[in-house]
């Protein structure tokens, strides 16, 4: 079956004008706020620099660092495991689970356990999970997925999220004031922090020098699972590496800022050793990481920290949502992500973009994005992924480029095309004018129009 | 081969050949205030409240100012706050759900963000922050730093079981970017120096 593309998917987001403008606008007011807080910082491009070049170091000497981080976290009473796929990491979930004999899990935000389909999978075996942040347990209780990787709900509207409450956790019904349906999903999931035995959370960060993980939140959602469960559970893919604990010192200055333009995240937990009579689990996963660490043009998409900046800034994903990426993380980040995964089912998404370049400027670990955007494309038309009439149109275009004569005629057939028979280029089967607004056409090419006026100014 | 074998050779076979590690002193170049009153400024922007006090009887007095505590469970291990606070002895560490007011020391405050530096040795169970409804950290007056890379000159070498930084109450903004403190946390929170 084919999946509905990134166009076909906006097509359908952008016919909620209203939606699509509040949508905008909002993550563009978030893009403001980052801009507001780091010119606050004098040091800003240093820090960036820095992050940088510590993420690529470690990129180098991953096989290195990955083994000190498993001595120092085993040292410290830590449970080390290492899936290859998400497969392997749901089963090793599920092991850990049914050998304590529990079978209700509380989850904070890993946006590695939903490129791994967890909760699906721990559901089918009869383990009842429930994530507590916030803006993921609408999602769950609407039967949705994320939209964004920090603003997992963007995508929804007040009322709805009013309606839902009003079904699951009793709510009046016509209450959508984000202040009271807070304070509904507090009082209802400070039952479950209270009740669950077993807490999964993500990975912001991993030392290799001291074996902890470190994790930001800023509902706390995190610690109020993990200190009152016997068992934490921290899925973490293996490119959250840093060598040592001062390196936080770059790391945790940049990511909220560039998230959502506050200082720091409310929490910034550093999970070193299980509590006495507890046990700590931290899941090594791969799942096509070391696949993209071999690839020279795209490896630097590993030192993303998942702040979400490159989003809040593209035109696109603004104007077309989360959604339409079809993708677990959505937006630039995504769309040079997603390939590495499945370059066939997600051949569109490097295409999703007007490689502006606006994503490389925001990102707090300059990942060259727009670069890799326009270097997948490449990939994607030679391993024979993309759409075949758009494949066509550019093999012609690339012939009527190369010429000169051809290209001169080619221009003024189209002048004359759309100006007389506008139809023929603007119909449901040209795949390129689908996507685009045709512009005005002009009396003459600049080359006809430089011809004569240079004479008349000589 | 196991799966960690596996994963391990893949690494190795694909890292690109070694990058130095970058230098970090550039960063303890740059003046940065750490004063209180900066860090004040930043705390309150994200919601918290700092205090400048002279001794603990007048923290005590701002606390009977703020907060209804008739009836209600207010817990702290800091001797100092015996006339209205109770140490936290038990071992269920669920036995803290009804917890109104909790009062913990914290090391250090980080002017730049707003954030203090708790650990696990300085209080019994390491869900005492999280779960109160309200949250003050006491913090010695000449304990501010700059930024969070002096911050972690201070604890790169430290051990714990637990640490974080805190920086202001639990707070949301999930619900159509809706700000609401509170969210599964401490509704409020308050540093003060003394």
């Amino acid at each position: 079956m084919k999946v509905a593309d990134h166009a076909e998917r906006s097509r359908i987001f952008n016919k909620d004008v209203d939606r699509v403008d509040w949508h905008d606008e909002t993550l563009w007011f978030v893009r403001g706020k980052r801009d507001k807080t780091i010119h606050q910082i004098p040091e800003w491009e240093e820090l960036r620099n820095t992050a940088s070049q510590i993420k690529a170091h470690t990129l180098s000497n991953l096989h290195y660092y990955l083994q000190e981080f498993e001595k120092n976290a085993t040292a410290n009473g830590v449970t080390v495991h290492w899936a290859k796929d998400g497969a392997a990491h749901n089963q090793i979930v599920l092991e850990i689970l049914k050998k304590n004999k529990i079978n209700q899990m509380v989850k904070s935000k890993s946006m590695l356990t939903e490129e791994c389909h967890l909760n699906h999978f721990l559901e089918e075996n009869e383990v009842e999970v429930i994530d507590s942040d916030l803006g993921e347990r609408i999602l769950q209780l609407a039967k949705d997925t994320p939209s964004h990787i920090v603003l997992p709900c963007i995508h929804m509207k007040k009322e709805e999220i009013g309606e839902l409450f009003h079904e699951h956790l009793g709510t009046p019904a016509g209450n959508a004031d984000p202040q009271f349906l807070t304070a509904a999903a507090r009082e209802s999931l400070r039952n479950t922090f209270l009740n669950f035995k077993a807490a999964l959370t993500g990975v912001n960060f991993a030392i290799a020098e001291t074996g902890e993980i470190v994790v930001a939140t800023n509902e706390g959602n995190a610690d109020m699972g993990v200190h009152l469960a016997d068992v934490h559970i921290a899925s973490m893919g293996i490119e959250k590496l840093i060598p040592q604990r001062k390196h936080l010192g770059v790391f945790l200055r940049i990511l909220t800022r560039s998230a959502t333009g506050q200082p720091i995240t409310t929490y910034s937990s550093h999970f070193k050793k299980p509590g006495a009579g507890k046990e700590m689990h931290i899941i090594l996963v791969d799942n096509g990481r070391t696949r993209q660490l071999g690839r020279a043009d795209f490896r630097n998409s590993l030192k993303c920290i998942r702040c979400g900046a490159c989003m809040n800034t593209c035109p696109v994903y603004r104007r077309s949502g989360g959604h339409s990426y079809h993708n677990v993380i959505a937006g630039p980040i995504g769309s040079i992500l997603a390939p590495n995964l499945d370059m066939k089912e997600h051949a569109d998404l490097p295409f999703a973009s007007t490689l502006c370049g606006s994503c490389s400027n925001v990102c707090p670990v300059k990942i060259d994005i727009h670069d890799q955007l326009y270097k997948w494309r490449q990939v994607i038309v030679k391993e024979g992924y993309v759409d075949p009439a758009k494949k066509v149109a550019m093999e012609v275009m690339a012939k009527a480029l190369a010429s000169p004569t051809l290209y001169r005629l080619a221009g003024k057939a189209a002048r004359t095309t759309l100006k007389y028979a506008p139809f023929v280029v603007n119909n449901k089967f040209n795949a390129w004018y689908l996507h685009r607004e045709m512009p005005e056409v002009p009396k003459s090419s600049f080359g006809e129009w430089y011809q004569k006026n240079r004479k008349n100014n000589d | 081969m196991t799966s960690r074998d596996e994963i391990l050779a893949a690494v190795k076979q694909n890292q690109p050949e070694l990058i130095d590690l970058p230098a970090l002193d550039l960063f303890f170049e740059t003046e940065n205030p750490s004063d209180i009153a900066s860090f004040s400024k930043v705390l309150e922007a994200i919601g918290g409240k700092a205090y400048e006090v002279n001794d603990y009887s007048e923290i005590i007095a701002q606390i009977k100012y703020d907060f209804l505590l008739e009836g209600k469970r207010v817990v702290s291990d800091l001797p100092e706050f015996s006339a209205i606070a109770k140490p936290y002895t038990g071992t269920d560490n669920h036995e803290l759900a009804d917890v109104e007011l909790m009062i913990l020391p914290a090391h250090f405050a980080v002017a730049e963000n707003g954030a203090c530096w708790i650990s696990s040795e300085l209080f019994a169970d390491p869900i005492m922050p999280f779960i109160p409804q309200h949250l003050i950290l006491i913090v010695k007056k000449e304990n501010v730093v700059a930024t969070m890379n002096q911050a972690y000159a201070l604890i790169a070498t430290k051990d714990y079981a637990y640490a974080a930084f805190i920086a202001g109450p639990s707070k949301t903004a999930d619900i159509e970017q809706s700000l609401v403190l509170g969210a599964h946390g401490p509704k409020s929170m308050k540093v003060f120096f003394v």
